[in-house]
C-alpha cells in the first residue's frame, strides 16, 4: 500500500491527526487559558476544510479496497459539515466559558463526531457506513451527558443511548440480511448483484431493507422513531443541541443517499412506500405537537422532524431532481438551525438557559438588530419567501409533483401553513410584547458578528439560491 | 475414532464446567468453572482447526473479562442467598429460553438429514494453512479502513468515559508526589532561636 492509495482519505486523515494533537495540547493547557484549546480545534477545523478544498476534483475514486469512496457530494457534505460544526463552537464558546464548561472534551468529543460523519459521507460499504455511524453516536450520546451535575442531561443522554442502541441493532440487522441476500458489503456491488439477478427483489432482501430504514430514520429522528429528539433537544445543553441539531442532520442524508439510493437505487419501488408513511407521518406530528410546545428547544425539536419529512418526500420521489432538493433542503435548514439555536446560546447566560419561547418576549425593545435576525430565521424555516426556506420546500414540491404526487404536494403545502403559526409566534412575542428581563448579552464580538453573518447567509441564500441550487444539482448528478 | 475420543471428552468437561457455573455455591468458584469452561471451548475449537478463536478466546475472555468479572466478585462481596433467592422466579423463563433452544439445535440437525442439504464433513485444512494469518492478511489489507476506524472508536471511547467520569471530588484527599519529593527542612520545621531559660 502507498501513498497515492490512501490519499483520497486526506481529510479524514488530517482531521484524525489534527484531534491527536487538540487532545495532546488540550492536557497542558491551563484551565483558565482553555480557549486555546478551542481556537486549536477552529484551527483543526480550518486545516480539514482546506484539504477538502485543495483535494477536490470531479473525479469519483475508490479507495481502500472500495470500502471508501470520494466523489463530488461527499466532498459538498464534508465541507458543510466542517464549517457549521466550526460556527457552532464558536456560538458555544461564551456560553461555556459563562457555565463553567469549558472543557477541552466538548470540542474533543464535536471533532470526533465530525470525523464519524466524514466516514459515514465517504461510505462505501456497509461496514465503514456503521463504524462511521457508531463514531458519530458515541460522541452524541457522551456529549449529551457532558453536564455531569445535571440530573435532565444524563436523563436525555440515557434515554438516547438505549434508543439509539436499538437503532443501531436494527440497522445492523438488516445489514445483515442485505449482506445475506447479495453476498457483499459494498455499495456500487450491492447494486450490480441486484442489478443482474433480478430474482433476489423478494421478500428477504425487502425485510432487510425494512430494518434498515427503521434505523435510517432513527437517526434522523423521522416519525415514529422521533421520541428520543425533542427530550435530548431540550435535556442537552443548547451548544449541544445546536451541535446535534446541524451537522449530523447531513450526515443521515448521506446514510440515506449511500445506502437506499447507491445500494439499493434498483429497488427505488420498494423502499419508496416505507419512507412516504415516514415523512408524511413526521410532516403532521412534527408540526401540529410543536405547536404546543413552550420552549423554545423542543418546539425547534418538533420543528426538525417536520423539516425531516420534507427532505424523506424529496428523496421519497427517487428522481435525480428529488435528491438534489434534499440535498439543498438539509444545507439550508442546518445554516437556519444553527442561527436559531445560535440566538438561543446568545440570549442565555451564567445559570439562566432561555429556552422558553417567552423569553424572547420584547426582545426588539432589548436588542432590534438580534430580534431581526431571529426573524430572519423563524420567517426562513417557516417558508416564507425571500427566505430560503421557501426555496428549499418550493423545490421539494417541485420533485414531489414532477413525480405525479399532486396530493401529497398539498399535504406539504398545509402543514407548512400550520408550521407557520409556532413560527410566528415566536416573531410575536419579540416584536409585540413587552420585554420581561432586561438584561444585556455578554456574548463576544466576533460571535455576535457571525451570527449576524448567518442571518443574513439566510435571506441571500433565499434572494440568490441559484448557485447553491446548481451545485447541488451537479453534485447529484456526478455521483 | 481418536479425535471423536477427545472431543467428547473435552465436550463433557465443558458441559460439567458449564453446570458448575450455575450449582457452585460460591461466586469465586462460579467464576472458576467459567473459566474451565472457555478454555474447553477453546480445546474445541482447536479440535476443529480454528485456531484463531481459540487464541482469541483463551486471551480476551480467560485473560481479561474473566479476571475482571473476578476482580468484581471479590469486590462487590456479593450475598450468595440472596441471588439464590431469584432462582426459583427466573427458572420458568430459563426453561422456556432452554426449551426454544432445544428445538432451534433438533430443527438444525433435522434439516442436515434431509435431501438437498448435504453438508460436508469436517475437512482438514490443508498442511501449512493458519488462519491466523490468513485473517490478518486480510485484516491489514483489504479491511484496513474499517480496521483504523475501530481503532478510533476505542481512543473516543476512552475520551467519552474519561469525561464523563473523572472530575476532582471535594474533600478527597490526594498526595502530590512531586511537591513531596521537593519539600525542603525549612518548609515543615521552624528553629526558632531563643534565649535559654533557666528553672526558677
Amino acid at each position: 500500500m502507498n501513498l497515492s492509495q490512501i490519499s483520497p482519505a486526506a481529510p479524514e486523515i488530517t482531521l484524525t491527526l489534527m484531534i491527536c494533537v487538540v487532545l495532546l495540547a488540550d492536557l497542558f493547557v491551563p484551565q483558565e487559558k482553555r480557549v486555546i484549546t478551542f481556537w486549536l480545534s477552529i484551527a483543526s477545523l480550518a486545516v480539514t476544510a482546506w484539504v477538502i478544498v485543495v483535494t477536490a476534483s470531479s473525479a469519483t475514486t475508490l479507495a481502500f479496497d472500495g470500502s471508501y469512496v470520494s466523489d463530488p457530494l461527499s466532498r459538498l457534505m464534508k465541507l458543510c459539515a466542517t464549517g457549521i460544526v466550526g460556527v457552532g463552537f464558536l456560538y458555544a464558546r461564551d456560553y461555556l466559558q459563562q457555565n463553567d464548561l469549558l472543557k477541552g472534551e466538548y470540542y474533543l468529543l464535536g471533532l470526533f463526531g465530525l470525523l464519524g460523519m466524514m466516514i459515514m459521507m465517504s461510505a462505501n460499504s456497509l461496514l465503514t457506513m456503521y463504524l462511521g455511524l457508531e463514531t458519530l453516536s458515541l460522541s452524541l450520546y457522551a456529549l449529551v451527558a457532558f453536564e455531569r451535575e445535571s440530573a435532565k442531561a444524563a436523563e436525555s443522554a440515557m434515554k438516547y443511548f438505549v434508543l439509539g442502541a436499538i437503532a443501531s441493532g436494527a440497522l445492523l440487522y438488516g445489514i445483515s440480511w442485505v449482506y445475506g441476500v447479495t453476498g457483499t458489503l459494498h455499495f456500487h456491488e450491492i447494486a450490480e448483484v441486484i442489478r443482474q439477478n433480478p430474482g433476489l427483489n423478494d421478500v428477504p432482501l425487502w425485510f432487510g431493507i425494512a430494518f434498515m430504514i427503521v434505523g435510517i430514520a432513527f437517526k434522523f429522528g423521522a416519525v415514529p422513531f422521533h421520541m428520543w429528539l425533542p427530550d435530548v433537544y431540550q435535556g442537552a445543553r443548547s451548544p449541544v443541541t445546536l451541535y446535534i441539531a446541524t451537522a449530523p442532520k447531513i450526515a443521515a442524508l448521506a446514510l440515506l443517499f449511500r445506502i437506499l439510493v447507491d445500494g439499493l437505487g434498483e429497488l427505488h419501488g420498494v423502499w419508496q412506500g416505507m419512507i412516504m408513511v415516514v415523512a408524511v407521518l413526521s410532516l403532521l406530528i412534527g408540526n401540529i405537537v410543536a405547536i404546543a410546545q413552550s420552549n423554545i428547544k423542543r418546539m425547534l425539536g418538533y420543528s426538525a422532524i417536520a423539516h425531516v419529512g420534507f427532505i424523506l418526500l424529496a428523496v421519497f420521489t427517487g428522481s435525480e431532481t428529488g435528491y438534489a432538493a434534499a440535498l439543498f433542503y438539509t444545507l439550508t435548514y442546518i445554516v437556519m438551525a444553527a442561527g436559531a439555536f445560535g440566538m438561543v446560546i446568545l440570549l442565555s447566560r451564567q445559570g439562566f438557559e432561555a429556552e422558553a419561547i417567552r423569553d424572547f418576549k420584547g426582545l426588539n425593545a432589548r436588542n432590534p438588530w438580534f430580534a431581526l435576525m431571529m426573524l430572519f430565521f423563524m420567517f426562513g424555516m417557516a417558508g416564507v419567501p425571500p427566505w430560503v426556506g421557501f426555496i428549499a420546500k418550493l423545490n421539494v414540491i417541485n420533485a414531489v409533483l414532477e413525480a405525479g404526487f399532486p396530493g401529497l404536494a398539498v399535504l406539504m403545502v398545509l402543514a407548512s401553513v400550520v408550521g407557520a403559526y409556532y413560527y410566528l409566534r415566536v416573531i410575536w412575542y419579540m416584536y409585540f410584547d413587552a420585554p420581561e428581563d432586561r438584561s444585556v448579552f455578554q456574548s463576544q464580538a466576533d460571535t455576535r458578528f457571525v451570527l449576524s453573518l448567518n442571518g443574513i447567509a439566510v435571506l441571500a441564500l433565499g434572494i440568490l439560491p441559484g448557485w447553491l441550487l446548481k451545485l447541488c444539482i451537479d453534485v447529484i448528478g456526478h455521483s | 475414532m481418536f479425535h471423536a475420543i477427545l472431543f467428547y471428552s473435552f465436550a463433557a468437561i465443558l458441559v460439567v464446567a458449564a453446570l458448575g457455573v450455575i450449582f457452585a455455591r460460591n461466586p469465586v468458584h462460579a467464576v472458576m468453572f467459567l473459566v474451565l469452561a472457555f478454555f474447553q471451548s477453546a480445546v474445541l475449537w482447536l479440535l476443529a482447526e480454528a485456531e484463531f478463536l481459540a487464541i482469541v478466546l483463551v486471551l480476551v475472555y480467560v485473560g481479561a473479562v474473566m479476571v475482571l468479572f473476578l476482580f468484581v466478585v471479590m469486590m462487590l462481596d456479593v450475598e450468595v442467598e440472596e441471588i439464590r433467592g431469584g432462582y426459583t422466579r427466573y427458572a420458568p423463563l430459563g426453561i422456556v429460553i432452554a426449551g426454544l433452544m432445544v428445538v432451534e439445535l433438533a430443527q438444525v440437525i433435522w434439516l442436515r438429514g434431509k435431501e438437498g442439504f448435504a453438508v460436508d464433513g469436517f475437512r482438514p485444512t490443508p498442511e501449512g494453512y493458519s488462519n491466523t494469518e490468513a485473517l490478518g492478511s486480510v485484516l491489514y489489507t483489504e479491511h484496513v479502513y474499517a480496521f483504523e476506524i475501530a481503532a478510533v472508536i476505542l481512543l473516543l471511547a476512552i475520551v467519552a468515559a474519561i469525561s464523563l467520569t473523572m472530575r476532582r471530588r471535594p474533600g478527597l484527599k490526594q498526595q502530590d508526589i512531586a511537591s513531596q519529593v521537593a519539600v525542603r527542612a525549612q518548609d515543615r520545621v521552624r528553629i526558632v532561636k531563643m534565649a535559654s531559660e533557666k528553672p526558677e
